[in-house]
This record gives C-alpha cells, structure tokens and sequence, in this order.
C-alpha cells in the first residue's frame, strides 16, 4: 500500500511534467493538455477548475480547484497544480474563501436608506426590480436634467470587476471615473510613465508568459532583481506571483533590495539599501552617475535606441555620491556597488511597487527609475523587462468609445494637469475634491461605488472625503460586506456576490493570459455578481453600451478575438498568446510597422518629449518630500520620527478579510513597527498600543519592536476599520476614526496631477492612556 | 522502517502563513489550534550587514500528515500548497538522503 502510494505519487509528478506538453490552437494560443474536464467528480465531490479573482480582491487570479458537494456548498479551495502561473500554490487567503462566502455579516440583500439616514444603520430591505428601478430613475434624471458628467464612478483596485465600472460610466457619457486617492498615486503613474517614455509598459520577466515557465528554453534566468519600494511576497502585485521572486532566487537570481525596511527578501539580497522613505529619484540619479562615469552602461543599446542620454547625464552628474548618500541616509559605497552590481548583471529585472507612485513627485522618480534599467539594455530580452502580452487591450478601461470628446473635455483636472489630456482616462482625485466642495465646474449630483473603501483605505483625510461626499444627491454602493464607507455614504446597497457564485473573465493587469472565472454555486440569498449588476443597471441607463441579454453573452463578445466563446473557453482555459524578446528590433512596437518604440523619436526618450509637452521637466529629477526632516525641519522637534505607510500583511487585501476568523487571527491589530531603541525612548514596548500622530491627525497601532526598521523610521499598516465596533457614523463607524491611518495625510499631489506622499510622513509616538 | 516525514527546506520558507491556514482548514481547528505553526526566528544582526531572519514550520502533535488526503493519493495539504515550494512529504529514509545533500534544512518524523 505504501509502495503503491509512493509510485502513484512520483506517477503524479511525472504526469505533471507530461502534461505541460502544450499545444498549439487556430489563433496561436498555445493551451495546457489537461488531464480531466474543467468540472469531474472526485471522492463524492464536485471539483470545477477555476481561477481565483475579487471579491474578496487580489492582484492575481491564480488557477483554482473548488470543491463542492450534493447540497451545492463550496467544501474547500485548493490550488490547481496544472495552472501554470501559481503551479498549486495559493495563498492563504484563497484557502480561507469559504468563510468568506459563508460568513455570517454579508449582505444578501438590496436595501435603501433615505439620505437624512447617511451613517444610521436604518437600512430597508427592497427588490432587485425596485433597486434597479430606483437607481436607474434617479441616474437619467441627473444624466438628462444636468449632464452624464454630473454621475461619479468609483473604483478601488477593480480588479476584473474595474472594465465593467468603466463601461457604466463611459457608456453613459460620464468622464467623471475616480479612484479615491490623492494624485491617483496607485499604479496608474508608474504605467503612464513607462507609456509617456517608451510607448510601453515593462514588466519583469519570470517566464510567466510561457505555459512551461522556467522550461521555457528562450526565457533565462535574471541575475538579478531589484526589488524597489515592494515585498512582492506579500503583496503580490500587479500580475506579479511574489514567490516567483523566491523561485528565481533557487535558480542563481540575486537580489537587490531598496526598502526602508529589512524584509526577509532584503535579509537574503546581495545589497539592501535600507533607504529614507520618498527619496528614490535621488538613489537613482546617484546610481546612474555611477553607471555613466564608469562607462557601465550598455554602448550600444543607448547609442542605437535611446535619445537624450546625454541630457540624462548631465543631470545624474547633479547628483554624485556624497549628496546622494546624505540625502537617502545610504552608505556612497552601497549605493556605488548595488549600481556596479545591477549594471554588470547580464540581465535585471526591476520590481518596482506601490512606493514610487506614493511618493508627490512619483512621475520624475519613475522615470529615473526605469533609466536605470533602459540604459543598462535590460529592455525587452529574456529575464529582464518585458512588454506585457496583450489579448485585449481592455484592462485599463472597457469602453471608451462611448466617451465623445466634447464629453471627455469634461474630466475633471485637465485644465490644472495637462499631462492628464495625453491619453489618460481618469480624473485627477484631487480636483473632483475639490469639485465636491466648491460644485465647480459643475455640480456633482450622483456617485456609483464599487470595490472601493475609500473612507478606511485610500481616501486620505477621511473627516474631508466624508463631508466632501455628503454633498453628492444620492451614492449607490455595491460591495461584498457593510463597510464605514457604504454606512457613511450609502443611499442604495446593491450586494455583490464572490467569484465561487459568478462566471467571469481574468484577463486584466500583468501578462495576459485568456483564463475563465467558474461559478461553482448559487449566489447567497438575492447577492448577484458585480458584472450582472452593471449589466442590468447599463441596459437602464445606457442601452446601446450594454447589447448583450446576458453575462455568458457579454463575456463570449469579450474574448471574441480568441475564436472561442465563454463556455468554450471554460473547458481550455488558461490560454497563453504568443510571446517574443527583441520586439523593438522586429517592427512590432511601433504601430506604423517601423523598428524602434512607439515615442515621437521612435527610441526609448530619456529626455522626455511628453513630459516636456505637459510643461514638465523632461529629465528626471529629486524633490525633498513634505512633510520631511530636510524640507521641514522646524517640525521635527514635535515629530521627530519620518513614517511609512502601507506595509502589507499576508492575510489580509487593503481593506479586506477583517472579519474573516482564521485570516483577522493571523495579524489581528494594526500595528507600528517601530526600532527597540526608539521604542524604548518614547517608553514603549512590545504590545502597546500608541497614538501615531502629526500636524494633521492620529491613528491607534499596537507597537512591534523590531531592528528592521532604523531609529528615525518607522513603518505601519493601512486600510483599518473594525467590524466588530458598532458602525453608525456616531458610535465611531467601525472604529475608522482612530485606525485610519488616512489621518495623517492629507491631498497634495504632485505637479503633474499623479502621485502623493503616502509613504513619507512625519510624526511622534505615545502610549495610549487607559480609557482612549 | 516505513515511517512518514516532512522534510522542510527553511532556507527558503517565507513565514506566508499558507500551511497553517491549510492545514487549518482542512482538519477544521479552530483559529487559535495549528496542525504545523511557523515559527521566527530572527531577525537579528549577528555580524555586520549579516542577518539571521529564519522562519520554520512546525508540525504540532496535531498534525495527521493529512491521513484521509493521502489515502486518496493527494500530497499533504501544507505541502501541496507552500508557496515557496519548501515543504516535501515522503518516506524518511528517502527524505534523510534529501538531508544530506542540502544545508538548511529539517526532517520532522511524524
């Protein structure tokens, strides 16, 4: 029996390698030999394939085995060693899904309030037919009576759930698309960046692209990977599996970190540069002058596909070593040999986070960032920065056709941020507060919210984007669970269901991949999926954008380019397009057939003609943060401490999972991070709970002493509220006014309209007295 | 000898917390009773710039090896789903030649 057992086992891995044997359909999309159907029986289960996407949220969407039984009740979740993106490794928050499903606080059923009731729990159970009737009367009167520009649309990280929403509102005519958050500073601006210079975006290359991954015999190994302002284990962003960092490191990768904090990745790098938070555009002004004076750079990829290195030069020069290393807090020598190190790699990846766009000037550092990487020739070859494969190009927006330009003229922040007319789709936050506040240029009268929290996660000053958005006429909100958003603000909730209730699509950020979403049981009580709802409110409010009689209908038009429909794609699923390195050399960047990249000189531009187009520096450049201990010095004797933000935690998605039992136990507190010295200085220890404050507000955290962090720094997390508090607007709303670590910060974006000082904070830490 | 073990590479566990949560769910244990627990040790900087920042799961005397999985020729749980690949399941004999060939590891006999 053991010996069978055993057999069977090596049986099973060898079968493992047999199967990733792909073939090759009509349309090039090379497919996996699944063994068995995408639904089979198994041990008196029922195992349907799948692919895990919000709600609850993640970046990812990794391959899925979801077991159910008779009664048609989700069992368990395993991963789906077949699928090659996560090879049967989730996480735990995949494995946790069923108490998310079944968890006793969800919302099954619509309900209304009357707007007097914003913040009292005096919400009214009503009919879909009643809900959808009310939302859509109220969206074309104020469509029809003051203009589609007048109805907000709100995404957080949408996920797949982001392309419908876009859909809503640009079918409707609105141009007033919002992600609450100052300077938009969450993605957007690194992608624009890559876009503005290269005509591209890069992504590193872990072979993701390739259905037999490390295999794969054009992909290499990188030597290295810069891990810049992320811990990609953790956070697993953008279309990122963060243990495929971890796999490429038992394959030879080393690793450079740069990070305020020592992370486990950065305990195993080569070089950590443990750097102050907001001033990574002068790190890499440094790096690249070192890169040039000692003629590391790669000659002839810059001679023959990138303009304006000298221009590039001469600004590096404006930042040599001993500036560099007094103004980052590094060591010139580390910084010196982490430049050598990542130049002399024949192959770099960099894995860039959140960090850069939630830094004010995150357009100039982001550009310096990724000149690193251009002039050392780590662009579009194997195991180095590659352009995403693109099955459709919906990802970033469904259904801006629908958007005139007479309408589109009428996003807000365009006339402040000129950068924001080139091509980009959303407003600039920061003005649609201000719209709120002021009702010019027009009044805001509607706002529809979905997958965002903003309140408790990244709407900063969450007392201001109350009362801003208490001026809106009527907010539907659409989500999961009651949030201290939707208590707040909610007028009509619409209960959206997870994806083990719903079909879908994964398509979206990161490499595409044609991967089908599978409904393994009936949605809970009357909750439908996110895509139904836009779906059944767009045929109300704009018919012509919304044809189709159903989802299944939807997606199959979706994915049409594949030349499969939805149901067919169930069965195959994933389905990887063709991939190629050295693309810029074959013609296939440019949209006119030429070589080179899409940008006005057809090379990779470090001197910008975008930039400079926008009124913007076309080099980059470092600015001091604000708040900081060098722009404001007068403010460090009351806090003396400079403060990241947004630290991530495994169990939890921003500000999801708090009332998930075995997830909420893995990191139950928000937490400060703080350096046993500086604990001890400001009387703290191990468990505390203490106020985090600045000039502008105060957040409660529970004090872990740990050397990760220096003296002066401290780090904590984000996205706080407390189910388990009571909810009405007066008895503290889930205990947001004194988690939020939002707080703290306030709207202050940078010059061009993106990025805000998020991560680089100043304050001081005290211990919470009894009764706080 | 026919015993079963877990062989666990420590090098390369991350603390992701997946194996308890799997093993957690699979055995239905509360949220405060573990089948295999992580364990931290570090971090600390013994010398300069070298740093001892370990994590290492533990099977409790909870842990099955995940009996009923394995009879239905499935890999224990934890180790099916490791993130970091970290975990391998088999005979201990075969897993002690393991051992040998690689540092920074450990045999647990269940």
């Amino acid at each position: 029996m053991e010996e069978t057992m055993e057999e069977t086992m090596e049986a099973n891995a060898e079968a493992n390698t047999e199967e990733k044997k792909e073939k090759v359909d009509k349309k090039h999309y090379t497919l996996i030999n699944h063994k068995k159907p995408f639904r089979y029986d198994e041990d008196g289960l029922h195992v349907t394939r799948s692919c895990g996407w919000s709600a609850p949220g993640c970046h990812l969407g990794c391959g899925l085995l979801m077991y159910t039984n008779d009664e048609g009740r989700l069992v368990k979740v395993e991963g789906d060693p077949e699928n090659p993106f996560n090879e049967g490794r989730v996480c735990c928050r995949c494995l946790a899904l069923p108490e998310v499903v079944y968890h006793p606080d969800r919302i099954l059923y619509p309900m209304k309030r009357n707007k007097e009731d914003r913040g009292k729990d005096k919400w009214e159970k009503i009919t879909w037919d009643e809900a959808y009737s009310l939302v859509a009367e109220k969206f074309n009167y104020y469509k029809d009576t003051f203009g589609p520009e007048t109805i907000a649309y709100y995404a957080g990280t949408g996920r797949d759930i982001g392309q419908y929403l876009t859909r809503l509102c640009w079918g409707s005519g609105s141009p007033t698309f919002v992600f609450q958050m100052s300077g938009q500073a969450c993605y957007s601006p690194r992608v624009a960046g890559c876009f503005a210079n290269t005509g591209a975006f890069w992504l590193g290359d872990y072979s993701q692209q390739y259905p037999d991954r490390y295999n794969n015999p054009n992909w290499q190994v990188p030597e290295c990977i810069v891990i810049w302002g992320n811990n990609p284990i953790i956070s697993n962003s953008d279309g990122l599996y963060g243990h495929w960092v971890v796999d490429c490191m038992k394959l030879g990768s080393e690793l450079v970190v740069i990070d305020p904090r020592l992370t486990w990745l950065a305990a195993k790098a080569q070089h950590f540069l443990q750097i102050r938070p907001g001033t990574d555009a002068a790190l890499a002004l440094g790096m690249i002058d070192v890169i040039v004076k000692e003629d590391l750079y790669d000659q002839e990829f810059v001679s023959c596909w990138c303009y304006g290195f000298e221009e590039l030069a001469s600004r590096a020069a404006e930042y040599p070593l001993s500036k560099v290393s007094e103004i980052t807090w590094i060591p010139a020598n580390e910084i010196a040999e982490a430049a050598r190190f990542i130049a002399k790699s024949s192959n770099a990846i960099l894995q860039w986070g959140v960090a850069i766009d939630q830094t004010k000037e995150t357009v100039p550092t982001a550009q310096a960032l990724l000149a690193i990487f251009e002039i050392t020739g780590n662009i579009d070859k194997p195991g180095a920065m590659v352009p995403p494969t693109n099955i459709l190009n919906y990802a970033a927006g469904w259904g801006a056709e629908f958007l005139s330009r007479e309408q589109d003229a009428k996003r807000l922040g365009q006339d402040k941020y000129p950068l924001l007319k080139m091509g980009f789709q959303e407003c600039a936050t920061d003005e649609v507060m201000n719209c709120l506040e002021s009702g010019k240029p027009f009044k805001l009268k509607a706002a529809w919210i979905q997958t965002t929290n903003f309140l408790a996660c990244t709407g900063v000053d969450p007392k201001r984007t109350l009362k801003a958005h208490m001026n809106y006429e009527f907010i539907v909100c659409v989500d999961l669970f009651m949030t201290p958003t939707i208590m707040a603000l909610g007028d009509v909730f619409l209960p959206a269901c997870t994806f083990a209730e719903r079909d879908g699509l994964r398509i979206g950020d990161g490499m595409q991949r044609a991967e089908t979403i599978n409904k393994v049981i009936e949605p809970l009580g009357e909750s439908k999926s996110d895509m139904e709802i836009n779906l059944e409110i767009g045929k109300r409010i704009s018919p012509e954008a919304w044809p189709w009689k159903d989802v299944e209908e939807m997606y199959s038009s979706i994915i049409d380019e594949t030349g499969y429909s939805f149901k067919e794609m169930q069965e195959v699923a994933p389905g990887y397009p063709a991939f190629e390195y050295q693309m810029h050399k074959k013609s296939m960047l440019r949209q006119d057939g030429g070589v080179g990249f899409e940008t006005p000189t057809g090379r990779i531009e470090l001197w910008s003609h975008f930039y400079n187009m926008a009124s913007l520096d076309p080099l980059p450049a470092f600015e001091e943060p604000t708040p900081g201990p060098v722009a404001t010095p007068e403010l460090l004797d009351e806090y003396p401490l400079v403060l990241t933000t947004g630290a991530r935690n495994w169990s939890m998605f921003h500000s999801e999972h708090r009332q998930v039992p075995h997830l909420r136990a893995i990191h139950p507190d928000a937490i400060i991070e703080i350096n046993p010295a500086t604990a001890k200085k400001y009387g703290l220890k191990d468990g505390d709970w203490c106020w985090v404050e600045n000039h502008l507000g105060r957040c409660k955290r529970r004090v872990v002493q740990t050397p990760i962090v220096n003296e002066q720094t401290c780090s904590t997390d984000h996205g706080w509220w407390l189910p388990e508090k009571e909810g009405a607007l007066d008895e503290g709303l889930y205990g947001l006014w004194d988690m939020c670590v939002g707080n703290l910060i306030e709207y202050n974006c940078g010059k061009s309209g993106f990025g805000a000082n998020y991560k680089t904070l100043l304050c001081k830490i005290y211990k919470v007295e009894e009764g706080e | 000898m026919s015993a079963y073990g877990l062989l666990i590479d420590y090098e390369w566990c991350t603390g992701c917390h997946t194996c308890e949560v799997a093993c957690q769910i699979e055995h239905a244990l509360p949220t405060d009773q573990w089948g295999i627990k992580i364990m931290n040790v570090g971090p600390w900087e013994y010398a300069p710039k070298k740093w001892q920042y370990a994590y290492l799961p533990v099977p409790t005397d909870q842990c099955d090896l995940c009996k009923n999985r394995v009879e239905k020729s499935h890999t224990p749980t934890c180790v099916k789903h490791c993130q970091a690949k970290c975990l391998k399941y088999g005979k201990v004999e075969k897993l002690a030649e393991e051992l040998a060939k690689k540092p920074k590891q450990t045999l647990f006999s269940l």
